[in-house]
């Protein structure tokens, strides 16, 4: 018995490291790729997994051709103001929808489910519209517009507010907080795991984003990481040595924030799920 | 008196409206015109053919709907956007469901397995997809060297029209197995553990205790796993985009509905005809959303 349990358990490791090794080998050859000479990235013959020597030329010339702090810095921005906004707005909306009673509150929280049912292709081309009627393409502003209100996140907290107790509400009144007041002195400290939660779900996926950011931001001063990868792909097609090593510095950043905080990271996803 | 107090109630009341209001206003004026109106107008906007930029429309009636019909570029979008979700969803959740179970008991380096196979959502699609094409390279992949290591010939990876679906979606599966990992193994830890030691009494065996136990008490997570799992596989296009071009001969095999939509409104500037393309995966996913309802009270479990 104790053996078949040994057994398994050297199973189920083997099973774990083959998938982790998948995991991380594309980011392994990213690295090394990135460090090659267009030479070594095509032996054949020997075929060459380590770089002879470890050349920076690759990111030099990359970092010279792109101006890839810019790029930081536009990422960065829409991610920090898109983060802001949801998790403001939301928070805001998902405790009206949570813990007050007004005319219209059913018909509005509708509202909200549909938008989440919807595929958001559907509102590209109006909001891309809206923004060259605002003259506002090629912002940071652009970037962020889809980003300014969250359906999902309202959905998010108003489930976190739920599950807080009547009686703190009670107690905030008789010690004469109005509405606001209790809103934002004491139930908002309390869902701060939603609230981070949201943060994390808002950053991640708009720092994925692909497509708005190609579509709004043509300028390569105004884009994103992502999108400008786009660009330096068709640019350089052929040079792969060069493209991973735009690929690492476009990766790094949030690579670097998911190892400092992955026990967040992962709890935000597991409990955004399971609040859903 | 009495007057007073129910003008009292009704200013307590109307407190609370406003509150209400207030509260949900930035929220709602911002989805009513930044998804709301956009749903209108990009129905509306099927009914045009739009020159550059949306000016010059001309009203053409359903004519964008009628050439959609004929247009095998949609049937193919439809039929690939369809076969990669096929794909995706089910290898992608048996692996994620695989993995949650293993790491669902005391193993030793367990949240290191979790923080790796979670690594592959964190980087950006767009990078992602450049190194997975490096990998595929007909010529100087890793992938081919690997077959040809083992004395096996070379695949076109992304230009054979019967494999670069295939490509594609092992990319797709790879990234979304962490996601669903997660999610999985949260909802495995709901289950009481008395639930396996008393099957473990009745001497089960593991197997057995995963399709009796933990398959029927995980059903409420699998069900949310395979719908979000459904509606992001309908909407791939960041993948496709990177990997596909339109030059690339099996660009008809694996061009996705979105990839199409994103083209014919962005590339060729007719967002008339790319709006009744988005209608159309609009309509998709209202159907699959309509079975996956129905399906779920047959075989969801909710405790």
């Amino acid at each position: 018995m104790a053996k078949h349990k040994y057994f398994n358990r050297i199973l189920a490791h083997l099973v774990l490291l083959l998938g982790a090794a998948a995991m991380i080998l594309p980011f392994v050859w990213m690295v090394l790729t990135s460090f090659k000479s267009v030479t070594e990235s095509t032996s054949m013959n020997p075929f060459i997994f380590f770089p002879k020597t470890w050349r920076a030329e690759n990111y030099l010339e990359v970092w010279r051709q792109n101006n890839f702090l810019v790029l930081y810095w536009n990422t960065f921005a829409m991610m920090a103001l898109r983060v802001l906004c949801a998790v403001m707005f939301s928070a805001m909306a998902a405790y009206a929808f949570a813990r007050l009673r007004f005319p219209g509150r059913n018909f509005f929280f509708s509202l909200v489910l549909f938008q989440m049912m919807v595929p958001t292709q559907i509102f590209i081309i109006p909001q891309y519209l809206m923004v060259d009627a605002l003259g506002m393409r090629n912002t940071i502003f652009a970037l962020l517009f889809p980003g300014l209100v969250s359906a999902f996140g309202t959905f998010l907290l108003r489930q976190f507010f739920m599950g807080l107790p009547k009686e703190l509400e009670e107690a905030a009144k008789i010690d004469g907080c109005n509405i606001g007041q209790t809103f934002a002195r004491i139930m908002l400290p309390l869902v701060r795991s939603g609230l981070v939660a949201l943060g994390i779900f808002t950053a991640l996926f708009s720092f994925k984003d692909l497509m708005w950011p190609m579509i709004v931001n043509t300028s390569s001063d105004a884009a994103t990481l992502s999108s400008a990868l786009a660009k330096i792909q068709s640019a350089f097609a052929v040079d792969y040595p060069e493209l991973m090593a735009a690929s690492v510095l476009a990766i790094w950043p949030m690579l670097l924030i998911y190892i400092l905080f992955q026990r967040q990271f992962i709890e935000g996803i597991a409990t955004s799920g399971g609040k859903l | 008196m009495n007057h007073t107090v129910k003008r009292k109630i009704g200013a307590k009341t109307w407190n609370e409206w406003s509150w209400g209001w207030f509260l949900i206003a930035p929220t709602m004026i911002g989805l009513i015109v930044l998804n709301f109106i956009p749903i209108i107008q990009t129905a509306y906007l099927s009914f045009f053919k739009s020159g550059d930029f949306g000016r010059g429309n001309i009203y053409i009636g359903w004519e964008n709907y009628r050439k959609l019909i004929h247009d095998p570029q949609v049937w193919h979008a439809v039929g690939n956007t369809l076969l990669y979700t096929l794909l995706v969803v089910p290898v992608s959740i048996a692996i994620a469901m695989l993995v949650a179970v293993l790491l669902n008991g005391k193993l030793a380096g367990r949240s290191l397995y979790r923080t790796i196979y979670f690594i592959p959502m964190v980087a950006a699609p767009a990078a992602v997809t450049m190194v997975w094409r490096w990998m595929y390279n007909q010529h100087y992949g890793l992938i081919n060297h690997g077959l040809s290591k083992l004395g096996l010939p070379a695949v076109n990876w992304t230009t054979d029209p019967q494999v670069a679906m295939l490509s594609i979606a092992v990319i797709g599966i790879w990234s979304v197995i962490g996601y669903n990992m997660v999610l999985l193994l949260a909802g495995l830890q709901e289950i009481p553990k008395d639930f396996y030691e008393a099957s473990d009494i009745d001497g089960a065996s593991r197997v057995r205790q995963f399709f009796v136990i933990t398959l029927p008490l995980v059903s409420p997570t699998l069900f949310f796993v395979v719908v979000t799992t459904i509606i992001q596989a309908m909407q791939v296009f960041d993948v496709i985009y990177m990997m596909i071009d339109v030059s690339n001969p099996a660009y008809d095999h694996t061009v996705s509905l979105v990839y199409l939509f994103y083209n014919n409104s962005f590339k060729y500037s007719n967002k008339g005809y790319g709006s009744a393309v988005v209608m159309v995966l609009l309509a998709l996913i209202m159907i699959i959303t309509f079975f996956q309802m129905r399906a779920q009270k047959k075989w969801v479990n909710y405790m």
